[in-house]
């Protein structure tokens, strides 16, 4: 069946990459955590890349699409990370995350193995992010949004929801998770013991303006691809998690 | 047929327009980042100011040009990948199937 496209969502998807710079979103910038909140976090980050290697590896073995699958995957959740979109009621301009569709269609663990890969890269060469804060943006990113948004894919489909839907509020859920855990990341670190929770708050709604538009457009881009992809390949979507190490049905 | 595209065009055409119009009039806003907007003005407030990066390629145009490279690479590898999943099976199924 030959795919077809959507030419207002196009347009108005390049409207948004045209008026893109180089800016940053939910990448913690070098040198903000202190050194004990920073390898906190990456000692956090650690199992699940494990965990994703060791997926990835299985999964590779097992299905002979799988590694074209994660290559496509990669390099959209990389490019989507970085692709900055001004939120013209904001004023601001931030990214959509991608680990909530990557999830659902890789399954989570080696969505967590994608992100890190991305920023690094973004790290060392974008100075988008930073080193010495990777594991709190792996743990944001890759951990947070992959997890969340494929626990809301599957909740909704059990509940259910029609498929693309699910992928719509997969990708709102993973984008707005992602942020809220950036929150929580800043506040721990920065925030005295007792004033932690009110500075989580404060920079929690500060995300809100350009974040609730961007968490729905990530919304329509997870529901869009899953969409495409159910229309061209469906057997692509097919459950993975029937050979995953943790188990769940489809 | 001919007349359908011509219209996608120029519906395309429109909203790009009109989109760039909006953003441009908006608030006047300087369009920043949250990680500037946000996060650095938080940290800022708490004594931690952001370090430059390791390889620090945010100086003059060299940083839109590592955009550049880093989006045309990784277009390239999920063209090459989309092509493999999406356009090639497509046509060996096809083949095998007359």
């Amino acid at each position: 069946m030959k795919g077809k496209y959507n030419p207002i969502s196009l347009a108005a998807f390049l409207s948004l990459i045209l008026y893109g710079v180089p800016a940053g979103a939910m990448h913690i910038s070098e040198g903000i955590l202190p050194a004990k909140w920073a390898g906190l976090w990456i000692i956090l980050s650690v199992p699940f890349l494990f965990m994703g290697v060791r997926e990835l590896k299985i999964r590779s073995a097992g299905s002979p699409h799988y590694k074209a699958l994660v290559g496509l995957v990669g390099a959209a959740v990389f490019i989507i990370s970085c692709m900055p979109i001004p939120v013209p009621i904001a004023g601001s301009c931030s990214h959509p995350c991608g680990t909530g569709i990557a999830a659902i269609i890789i399954g989570p663990w080696v969505t967590v193995v994608i992100s890190s890969v991305a920023l690094l890269l973004q790290a060392l060469f974008l100075a988008h992010g930073g080193l010495s804060t990777l594991g709190a943006d792996i743990f944001s990113m890759g951990v947070a949004g992959a997890f969340v948004g494929y626990g809301v894919f599957k909740l909704a489909k059990r509940m259910g929801v029609p498929a693309v839907i699910a992928a719509f509020l997969a990708g709102i859920s993973s984008d707005w998770g992602t942020y809220t855990v950036t929150s929580l990341e800043l506040s721990t670190a920065l925030g005295t013991s007792s004033e932690w929770l009110n500075m989580f708050s404060v920079i929690l709604i500060s995300f809100m303006p350009t974040q609730i538009p961007l968490g729905i457009f990530e919304g329509f881009l997870a529901a869009g691809a899953y969409k495409f992809i159910h229309s061209r390949r469906p057997e692509l979507l097919k459950p993975f998690n029937d050979k995953a190490i943790v188990g769940g049905a489809q | 047929m001919i007349m359908i595209k011509k219209v996608h065009l120029m519906a395309m055409v429109l909203v790009v327009a009109v989109s760039c119009i909006a953003a441009d009039r908006a608030l006047g806003a300087q369009w920043a980042g949250v990680d500037e907007t946000v996060i650095e003005k938080y940290a800022e407030e708490a004594g931690r100011s952001p370090r430059d990066p390791f390889i620090n390629t945010d100086q003059g145009d060299l940083l839109l040009f590592v955009f550049l490279l880093a989006g045309s690479v990784g277009g390239f590898i999920g063209g090459y990948y989309f092509r493999i999943l999406f356009h090639e099976k497509n046509n060996i199924a096809a083949a095998n199937n007359p």
